[in-house]
């Protein structure tokens, strides 16, 4: 923001002197990326507003006159129109939910797990297995899920593993049933009570909503940890580079054991790097589509649908096209708005009177050691 | 690397100090030693359940389908077979797809190299009026998720009548809001004075960029490249919605209509693995020799 000022106060003299011609290279320079993006990026948004309100079909051009305007009907159909549409948006929105809810703190705390691990200076080998952790991360979806297809297969590598243990692994990907509602039936819960599955939501009930990922989804959220920890892994070393040694030093001398300190010193100074990756994560686990273009295409029994999908299909496939870009609308909202929930949530505020107890406790004896986190911190900034 | 190692010494040589009774030295280096031992172990553990999946891909593409199903983890292919690979090559479009994906990726890679530089020295450096807006308006860009584009980036390249060719492939990748941050940052590393040389001596701007500015940006160009190649080599979606005829087929999409069964009767596992194998070979190239770049390059990303 910083770089406004000092550029409206040359900009007057930039029509003499030395820096002649300076604005118009700058126009010039950044003019592809601004003609790419705007043709690319800015326009298509706008005009597939302007599809998720129009009847268009696919043929012709969305502007042409034959093409009507019909207002909130395509948001009204995959939000309360009873139809099909809604059935499927809301077991999308509901597969994708789970999805997020699992994959999101699982690859942060794999995450930021290796990288701790793998930050120890003495650790030997170190080179070798950020590699080999991170090597995931730079495959293809495409290549990760056809591999994925083959260990998970009924047959396959994951199966005979969980056979050794003496588990009758399920054929993963063309198994419907949702984890949820296979634990409770294992303690002999194979139906909701009437509040759950009398009511609905998005034409799903209630009872669906809290099935759980299917078997078919548990893998693809397996193959998601897989291939994102590694990147990461790499952002939280980063951040545990960054961190300077002086602070674990001090609450070393205040006795603090290893779990403390991760979790009163370590944890507190990463938080920056820790608000990146769970909002990269959330962005990225709301759009699942490749996994799900390559692998299922949304079965078994649309347990694997994802709103992603689902957009993509009902343009392309069903030619329902103002429907796919309302879906389309519909999850960029979410995920602003999730992203923003998220930055409320973990905002930076003064330190509760609970918590600074916790601090004042130990460090009764030394007292200058209470502040020391948070001094830490100031100054970081 | 070795910044991290002096702290964490002088921590454990001042907590000696601190406490030095015998008996507790001992038992903490014994417990130390135990430490160790799991720790490795575990990284091991865990480094293999990372690793062993290609390494079954890669076996596995070598066996027959019998035994591909019989024996899913094994590292031998029993019998030792080429014919997944003679049907890619001498049976399948898989050539043409991978024809393709490097066409594309080689104009998206130059194009993002160069127009990417290009705004991001003038982000730098350059002083023009709208520049905060330009500015301002990457950062907007930047947070729009590329699935919701979908639909929106069909519609324009339909429009633009470059749907299903290699300009409505190629075009709407050749830059990216991401890229010319990365390359803003290093320009804005380069002491000034350098150019001051220059302009003294009566370079144009597009000069001192080409010649004075972008030789010294060589670690961040390669960067770019490898983002870049990265990127466009595993890109799939866009690809989906901008092409159709079987010409114009990536990889990508040619292995994900693999993996869904076309060219295949049943599950034809080697076949597919073989595929996906190949087509993952360029990517663990590059990675394995920009390795420490590539690591350099998402850390450097959070710093800033």
């Amino acid at each position: 923001m910083s770089a406004l000022s000092p550029a409206r106060r040359r900009a007057g003299s930039s029509s003499s002197g030395i820096r002649r011609g300076e604005a118009a290279a700058g126009w010039l320079f950044t003019a592809p990326v601004l003609i790419i993006l705007g043709v690319f990026l800015l326009v298509p948004v706008l005009m597939a507003l302007w599809v998720s309100f129009s009847d268009w079909t696919g043929r012709g051009s969305p502007f042409s006159s034959n093409v009507g305007f019909v207002g909130l009907d395509n948001y009204a159909a995959v939000t309360t129109g009873g139809g099909l549409a809604e059935r499927d948006f809301g077991t999308a929105l509901r597969n994708n939910a789970w999805y997020v809810l699992l994959v999101v703190p699982l690859q942060t705390a794999l995450s930021l797990f290796l990288a701790v691990l793998v930050n120890r200076a003495i650790l030997r080998g170190r080179g070798f297995f950020r590699t080999a952790f991170y090597f995931p991360s730079v495959t293809s979806s495409v290549a990760i899920t056809v591999l994925w297809l083959f260990l998970f297969s009924s047959s396959g590598a994951i199966n005979e593993v969980l056979s050794w243990l003496g588990v009758n692994g399920p054929n993963w990907f063309s198994d419907p049933s949702g984890v949820v509602h296979n634990l409770l039936g294992a303690v002999g819960v194979t139906s909701g009570p009437a509040f759950l599955t009398g009511n609905t939501l998005l034409g799903v009930s209630w009872w669906d909503w809290l099935a759980g990922p299917s078997v078919a989804m548990s893998a693809f959220i397996l193959m998601a940890v897989f291939t994102t920890s590694g990147t990461f892994m790499l952002l939280f070393i980063a951040g545990l580079q960054n961190i300077g040694g002086d602070v674990q030093e001090a609450a070393m001398m205040d006795g603090a054991n290893g779990w403390q300190r991760f979790w009163r010193v370590t944890l507190p100074q990463l938080k920056p790097v820790l608000f990146t990756v769970l909002t990269l994560g959330l962005i990225g686990t709301w759009q699942v589509f490749d996994q799900i273009y390559t692998g299922t295409q949304g079965g078994p029994g649309k347990t694997t649908l994802t709103p992603a999908y689902l957009s993509y299909s009902a343009a392309f496939l069903s030619q329902q096209w103002g429907q796919g870009a309302a879906i389309a609308f519909v999850l960029f909202v979410i995920i602003v708005a999730l992203t923003i929930l998220q930055r409320f949530v973990l905002r930076d505020r003064p330190v509760s009177r609970r918590r600074l107890r916790q601090y004042e406790v130990p460090a009764a004896a030394s007292g200058s050691g209470a502040d020391r986190p948070r001094a830490k911190k100031g100054a970081q900034r | 690397m070795t910044a991290t190692a002096s702290p964490q010494t002088t921590v454990l040589a001042e907590q000696r100090l601190d406490r030095p009774t015998r008996p507790a030295k001992h038992r903490l280096s014994r417990r130390a030693l135990g430490w160790q031992i799991g720790l490795y172990a575990l990284l091991i553990v865990l480094a293999l359940i990372y690793i062993y999946p290609f390494l079954v891909q890669v076996a596995t593409s070598f066996k027959t389908d019998a035994a591909a199903a019989a024996d899913p983890i094994s590292l031998a292919p029993q019998p030792f077979t080429w014919a997944a690979y003679e049907r890619l090559f001498l049976n399948s479009d898989f050539p043409v797809w991978f024809g393709n994906s490097v066409v594309v990726t080689v104009f998206v890679t130059a194009g993002r190299v160069f127009f990417n530089s290009l705004a991001g020295y003038a982000l730098a450096r350059l002083q023009f009026r709208g520049r905060g807006i330009v500015f301002a308006g990457l950062i907007a860009v930047m947070a729009v998720p590329t699935v919701v584009l979908l639909i929106p980036k069909f519609l324009v390249i339909n429009q633009l009548g470059i749907y299903d060719s290699y300009a409505g492939m190629i075009l709407p990748l050749l830059v990216d809001a991401a890229g010319v941050f990365i390359m803003k940052n290093f320009f804005e590393s380069i002491p000034p004075s350098v150019e001051e040389q220059a302009r003294i001596d009566g370079a144009g701007t597009f000069r001192i960029f080409w010649s004075v500015v972008l030789p010294m940006a060589r670690p961040a160009l390669i960067t770019i490249v490898i983002l870049s190649f990265q990127g466009s080599w595993n890109e799939l979606s866009h690809f989906v919605i901008s092409t159709q005829s079987p010409e114009l087929t990536t990889l990508t999409k040619g292995v994900a209509s693999l993996a869904s069964g076309q060219l295949s009767q049943g599950s034809q596992f080697p076949l597919k693995l073989a595929a996906a194998a190949i087509m993952t070979i360029p990517v663990a190239v590059v990675f394995f020799i920009f390795q420490r770049r590539i690591m350099n390059a998402s850390e450097g990303a959070v710093k800033e």
